[in-house]
């Protein structure tokens, strides 16, 4: 709607005309600047000027729905979720991950993102009647870390009724396309020819496994600066992606330590804090690569994190769901949860990312 | 008043000046045909150029001069400026209206009268007083907002990711629904969704939790409800959120301009809540001048919805670090000068193992923090029992 042209909204003739003389040719040229300077520019007074503001706005406004309307059609469209398998975070997720949002998975290296990642690429080609998508799966790898040796392995051994069945292996694998981008402009590329063919290859899953990785390596090259533009226009994307294709969107995140509590507490909490133990101060803790401004923008985050001999799945930050977390591990059949009774976890823990005890060795 | 000041446009205002009209006063004097033709007597003879189509001179009685020319023309100063303005007789007219709602606006009439537009202060508390507040769910955070949500006026919440500012924003968009045999205030919402995060069913459970807590609280409200009226039922809640989903800044703006219409067709309307304010802003903008403009641009147009249509204006920001005096510290995103936009700042964050507000700034009322929960039926008080989310289905 942003980019639409101001020649096609049937304005008043007058101010069709004036608008095309000024070389505002969209809605986002007229809108963006403020009434004073358009004034300025369209060299009229200022009825004119609110009149063609008034009139782009309504056209460029997109229509409302009622929330009764938009329950009805999420209803009739089934829930619109791709199921994990696991139990205790279905349930949390109210059915999985939600289709038409961006879902991030974040946690140390090791802890199992990629397992997490590869069983719902396999879970989305299966067959509905098996509780999949039964669509195509694009898997962008920035890390180099696809395994479909791993992929029919984690397919056998939790559907061995559809993988001993000859030749499904092969087409459960065959809709599974991964992409090994090598730099970001490889990446927006590939982002940005996606867009039209997703819908058209029946395309039911997106998963870039990890954004992090391609983040760091470019902040690396251009210090400042720049850095934030890539990653806040590959978000932006990204969501729509997931919203006009209705498909999941899953990413992945890393972490990165940092060694004091900087930047997380307000002005007004320093004095309450001021006095809070030094020891604590000095220890580092983790925290997600892709900072605040990431965790805002997607709709659901896990945390995946090790502590006190096991590993966790967390429900950090869903819309639906309470603050749980569900033990899990890594088997040859994949990810499996060892409890699908949720653990309560009261209070900010919920979002910490705890790497101790039981960690990448013991596997 | 100058004529640099007038709304109209440029290439006026450029002719106005040259032609030796530098204030209102003596513009005041002129009358359209006059404006228009812009030929004192003294350059009439020196004028070569063959009398314009519309242009009729002064005294024609073919054109009667419009009740403000005519009021003007009473002025007993005439101009006596040379002018040349070159323009059609409507367009000096308009020039002329729109210098004297100037100096309507300006209370040109003298210190004695009473200021156009204002109201004074004893009024103002009365009103005040009368007006209703948006329950929260939270008793507590109603007690440190002063009753709630206010009507005539922007709300501004933010926190970290997480910590229930969406909750926060549905909560409100159903409460504003309950009816006024309730304690509510029987109106509708809009509800702008800038980041894709309003789910509906969390909407639906949410509605539900509100029923119930009406029933509890008015247990003989279904019965006593007229025939014709109909039950409390979650759907006829959903029916009255009107959802807008915006996907770039410039939807952000128009949607903001046409709230305008869109408002003085559905009266009913109560609250209007932006989740999130931020996301576009944050995403698209290079030039952060023009990001501040436009920013306050949409915050004085909130403002005056807010006003205009008596409803409230509750927007919902993201966070920030921001380096202060050698630290690294959280603040609200998009700057010093937007933080001047809004009347009342509320900041959500972890205190211990609780959910906290921080009312952060208000014109009337103490900074004051209070502990909120989310749970399973929405956002309600900490303290009470059933302060544990509900699992879902």
């Amino acid at each position: 709607m942003a980019n639409k042209l101001v020649s096609e909204m049937r304005l008043p003739p007058h101010l069709a005309h004036l608008l095309a003389a000024r070389r505002l040719t969209t809605a986002k040229d007229v809108l963006s600047l403020p009434e004073v300077e358009l004034m300025g520019v369209l060299d009229a007074g200022i009825h004119t000027a609110r009149a063609a503001v008034a009139h782009v706005s309504e056209i460029a406004c997109p229509p409302y729905q009622t929330a009764l309307a938009l329950l009805e059609s999420v209803r009739l469209g089934g829930g619109g979720r791709l199921a994990t398998t696991l139990r205790g975070l279905d349930d949390a997720l109210s059915g999985g991950i939600p289709v038409g949002k961006l879902t991030e998975i974040v946690g140390p290296s090791g802890i199992g993102k990629t397992q997490f990642c590869l069983k719902l690429a396999l879970l989305a080609t299966l067959p509905e009647c098996y509780g999949g998508l039964n669509g195509r799966v694009v898997y962008i790898d920035t890390e180099f870390k696809f395994s479909s040796q791993r992929i029919v392995e984690i397919g056998k051994k939790s559907f061995p009724q559809i993988f001993r069945q000859e030749g499904l292996a092969q087409k459960m694998a065959g809709r599974i396309l991964v992409v090994r981008p090598t730099s970001l402009s490889d990446f927006t590329q590939s982002l940005e020819q996606m867009k039209v063919t997703l819908l058209q290859h029946d395309v039911k899953l997106l998963i870039v496994d990890s954004m992090a990785a391609l983040m760091s390596s470019e902040i690396e090259k251009s210090k400042t600066g720049l850095r934030q533009h890539p990653l806040r226009w590959a978000l932006s994307f990204l969501k729509s992606i997931a919203e006009f294709s209705r498909i999941p969107v899953v990413v992945t995140n890393q972490v990165r330590s940092q060694s004091n509590d900087d930047g997380y507490h307000y002005s007004f909490e320093v004095e309450k804090k001021g006095d809070s133990n030094s020891a604590e101060k000095f220890e580092s803790h983790l925290v997600a690569a892709l900072g605040i401004q990431f965790a805002h923008a997607v709709t659901i985050r896990l945390v995946l994190e090790a502590h006190s001999g096991h590993r966790f799945i967390k429900v950090a930050k869903s819309p639906m769901s309470p603050a749980v977390a569900f033990p899990f591990t890594v088997e040859s059949s994949g990810i499996i949860l060892l409890s699908d009774e949720g653990i309560d976890v009261p209070g900010p823990e919920i979002t910490s990312i705890r790497c101790q005890g039981e960690n990448v060795l013991a596997r | 008043m100058e004529i640099a000041d007038l709304p109209i446009c440029t290439s006026y205002r450029a002719k106005l000046l040259a032609a030796g009209y530098s204030s209102l006063a003596s513009l005041s004097a002129a009358d359209p045909p006059r404006l228009a033709r812009g030929t004192s007597p003294a350059r009439r003879t020196a004028h070569r150029a063959p009398p314009r189509r519309q242009t009729l001179p002064l005294d024609s009685p073919l054109r009667p001069p419009t009740p403000i020319a005519a009021a003007l023309l009473a002025c007993d100063e005439i101009a006596r400026v040379g002018v040349d303005l070159n323009i059609e007789i409507p367009e000096a007219e308009d020039i002329l209206k729109v210098a004297v709602c100037a100096n309507k606006f300006k209370g040109a009439d003298g210190p004695s009268s009473v200021l156009k537009g204002s109201q004074n202060a004893w009024d103002m508390l009365s009103d005040e007083q009368s007006r209703k507040h948006i329950n929260t769910g939270s008793g507590d955070l109603n007690n440190i907002l002063g009753g709630g949500i206010h009507c005539k006026e922007v709300t501004e919440i933010g926190g970290v990711p997480g910590i229930g500012k969406t909750q926060l924003g549905i909560q409100l968009a159903i409460n504003v629904q309950i009816p006024v045999e309730c304690g509510g205030l029987g109106g509708k919402a809009v509800y702008i969704d800038t980041e894709g995060s309003f789910m509906v069913e969390r909407v639906y459970q949410i509605a539900e939790g509100c029923i119930s807590d009406i029933l509890e609280y008015f247990p003989h409200y279904q019965d006593k409800a007229p025939s014709g009226q109909e039950k409390l039922k979650p759907e006829s809640f959903l029916a009255d959120i009107y959802y807008f989903r915006i996907c770039s800044y410039t939807e952000q703006i128009a949607v903001i301009n046409y709230l305008e219409k869109f408002l003085g067709e559905h009266k009913d309307v109560r609250i209007v809540i932006i989740d999130s304010v931020t996301f576009h802003f944050r995403q698209d903008f290079d030039d952060m001048a023009l990001r501040t403009r436009v920013l306050s641009g949409l915050s004085l147009k909130l403002m005056k919805l807010a006003k205009t249509y008596n409803l409230a204006v509750v927007l919902l920001n993201q966070v920030t670090t921001k380096f202060i005096e050698g630290s690294f510290q959280l603040t609200l995103a998009l700057g010093d000068s937007w933080s001047h936009s809004c009347t009342n700042r509320l900041i959500l964050y972890w205190n211990g193992n609780l959910r906290y507000a921080y009312l952060d700034k208000s014109p009337s009322l103490p900074a004051a923090s209070a502990p909120y929960a989310v749970t399973g039926k929405g956002v309600r008080d900490a303290t009470s029992s059933n302060c544990k989310r509900v699992r879902v289905m």
